[in-house]
């Protein structure tokens, strides 16, 4: 009882930095600019269809890096979990050491290594291959994104495998299960929600990325992030930016409560 | 773990009180007559503000800005207290409209007369009330001369199939869709939007031989040889010319954009006297000399321009001739029309 003040500043904190700014951005959302008039123009015209293959273009890179996230993601995470611990810390730290260092600084190292004149293409031409054009590509965008955010989805699901109980896998192997039937049975379906709460952790800041897009893409590609930051800071409309920010919020609401639909009593992998 | 939230709670209670205190700290010395200056990053010579300040005894406070847009959040939303601030001249406009700057009294800068009459009274700034000029320059194409034969004279040659993939445009609404509004023979301040559609619709056109849609990075990728030709502002263009001497600079015959650079004194300052100073001081011809030939930009003082480098006067990037200044055009603040822009931008950025 005593020790109530203990969460004050986590309620202040939540009140300064979450509530009253989200409160704003809806506030902006539903008013003309300059006024304090109620409106729905801004949401309407945040769903003109020029918008919308914006978003839907966005959700589709985030996706398929997602995708690519996972199929990269997991097996590594099964290599952690199930190496000798004397390497485990190791290998741990090796996974996480890139996101130690600055993320725009990882994208800019992505750029000089894709140009023309680039290392990737200087080694190409050891071989006589003429030079790929790979900055600047749907695939570079989506590169980064899987590069930058893999460790999202390799920890929840290292994490999940490192508290799953050996003995079930003995059990199975008891049974008569071979390795691929006790994988495909016991160890997949008991990661599922460090799988779930990995995708929500790539997914999330796939979507809503414009540096990476703007860097790898050349500002060919624009995503949802890039238009709201436009509106933001170069056309000065805070109102149709916040309107997109809302829009895209509610796409995020509503992948979040697909995934917790498969992850009902998954706790587990949830490291936010 | 208790220990661990109290320390935690403890800390925090530390960095926010700190934060206060040197808050209030910073209001006390009023002995000392203070300036709070705000320009774009790298905009000024080295030792020129140690200069004014060893010559005034006015202590500078001083902050830079990457965008327009950034310095005119900062200032609009109050907070700031900046005294003397450099925005572009569309900004300008938007400012005095709003009432974000004070009227300068020119009588008191004795140097005001050193700035030549063409960059005096323009547009933005009607009766000069309210600007100084600081740098100027223009909107061209920079190509690489061992990558592009042709002459490059007009805006049609970044519509070339040619140089397919090898063209860098800039990643902004006004300068992109301005060229292709010159292009087009429009002005690049219209507010038609059928005019606005036809310059879309000309670069999405274009869209397929773009290398990529950027700003800072161009120098990088141009100075590197990554292309062939790229849409660029003057002094940008001085400074890759100066790193690697294949590049050259062009203003197509069609036209182009005059920018400017200017000094204001934001509303509510309440140093007026000092910023008067410091207005007259970086107009004074030796020290807009150093500023000028660190910047690289052009200078708005002819007495500054005959004493530079017989190279860099000649150079078209640095001081075009008058004949091709006329064709020019300066960027009007849009007011509530830039969504127009904007839509069209974003058009041709969703394109396949």
């Amino acid at each position: 009882m005593e020790r109530r003040w203990l969460v004050y500043p986590y309620h202040i904190w939540m009140l300064l930095f979450t509530v009253v700014p989200l409160a704003l951005i809806f506030y902006f959302a539903f008013t003309v600019k300059g006024t304090y008039a109620f409106t729905l123009e801004n949401i309407q015209q945040a769903a003109s269809p020029v918008y919308l293959k914006v978003l839907w273009h966005s959700v589709w890179l985030a996706a398929v890096s997602t995708f690519a996230c996972f199929i990269i993601g997991y097996p590594m995470a099964m290599i952690l979990a199930t190496c000798r611990v004397k390497y485990r810390n190791m290998l741990v730290v090796i996974t996480i050491i890139p996101m130690w260092m600055n993320f725009l600084l990882r994208t800019y190292a992505w750029m000089t290594l894709l140009e023309k004149k680039g290392l990737i293409n200087t080694v190409l031409s050891f071989f006589n291959i003429a030079p790929l054009q790979l900055l600047y590509t749907d695939g570079a965008v989506l590169l980064g994104m899987v590069y930058n955010f893999l460790p999202f989805m390799i920890l929840p699901i290292y994490s999940v495998l490192m508290k799953m109980d050996r003995s079930l896998l003995e059990a199975a192997g008891d049974l008569g299960a071979d390795a691929w039937t006790s994988f495909r049975r016991v160890t997949f379906p008991l990661s599922l929600p460090g799988v779930y709460a990995g995708m929500l952790m790539v997914f999330m800041p796939a979507v809503t990325t414009f540096v990476i897009s703007r860097l790898l893409g050349g500002g060919q590609y624009m995503l949802i992030g890039n238009v709201i930051e436009q509106q933001f800071l170069a056309i000065g409309d805070w109102n149709f930016g916040s309107a997109l920010s809302v829009f895209m919020m509610i796409l995020i609401i509503i992948s979040m409560a697909l995934l917790s639909r498969y992850n009902k009593n998954g706790n587990g992998g949830m490291l936010l | 773990m208790k220990k661990i939230v109290k320390f935690l709670c403890v800390a925090m209670v530390c960095v926010i009180g700190a934060a206060l205190l040197t808050g209030c700290g910073g209001e006390k010395k009023t002995a000392q007559r203070e300036l709070k200056v705000y320009n774009w990053g790298d905009f000024i010579a080295p030792d020129v503000l140690k200069d004014f300040e060893k010559e005034t005894g006015i202590h500078v406070i001083y902050d830079t800005f990457a965008t327009n847009e950034d310095m005119y959040v900062k200032v609009k939303s109050g907070g700031s207290d900046y005294d003397v601030a450099v925005p572009s001249e569309y900004m300008i406009k938007r400012m005095i409209k709003e009432g974000l700057v004070e009227k300068i009294d020119t009588s008191k800068l004795s140097n005001y007369k050193e700035i030549g009459d063409q960059y005096k009274n323009l547009p933005y700034d009607p009766k000069n009330e309210y600007s100084i000029p600081y740098m100027w320059g223009t909107l061209g194409i920079i190509y690489n001369k061992k990558m592009v034969t042709e002459p490059v004279d007009s805006w049609g040659m970044l519509w070339n199939k040619k140089y397919s993939k090898q063209i860098f445009m800039l990643d902004s609404p006004r300068d992109s869709i301005g060229i292709a509004l010159k292009y087009l023979g429009y002005s690049m301040n219209t507010v038609n939007e059928k005019e606005l559609d036809a310059a879309a619709n000309k670069l999405i056109e274009q869209k397929p031989l773009v290398l990529a849609y950027v700003v800072d990075e161009v120098k990088d990728k141009m100075i590197a040889g990554e292309g062939a030709m790229a849409l660029v502002w003057s002094g940008d263009a001085m400074f890759m010319k100066e790193k690697n001497p294949d590049l050259e600079y062009a203003i197509p015959k069609e036209g182009t954009n005059l920018w400017f650079d200017s000094m204001v004194i934001l509303k509510g300052t309440k140093h007026m006297a000092e910023a008067e100073e410091f207005l007259n001081f970086m107009t004074r011809p030796d020290i807009a000399k150093r500023n000028v030939e660190y910047i690289g930009y052009a200078t708005p003082l002819p007495s500054v321009q005959k004493q530079l480098d017989e190279a860099v006067q000649k150079d078209i990037a640095a001081y075009p001739a008058a004949d091709i200044l006329k064709n020019t055009e300066v960027f009007d603040d849009l007011g509530d029309n830039l969504p127009k822009y904007d839509k069209a931008w974003t058009k041709v950025k969703v394109a396949q």
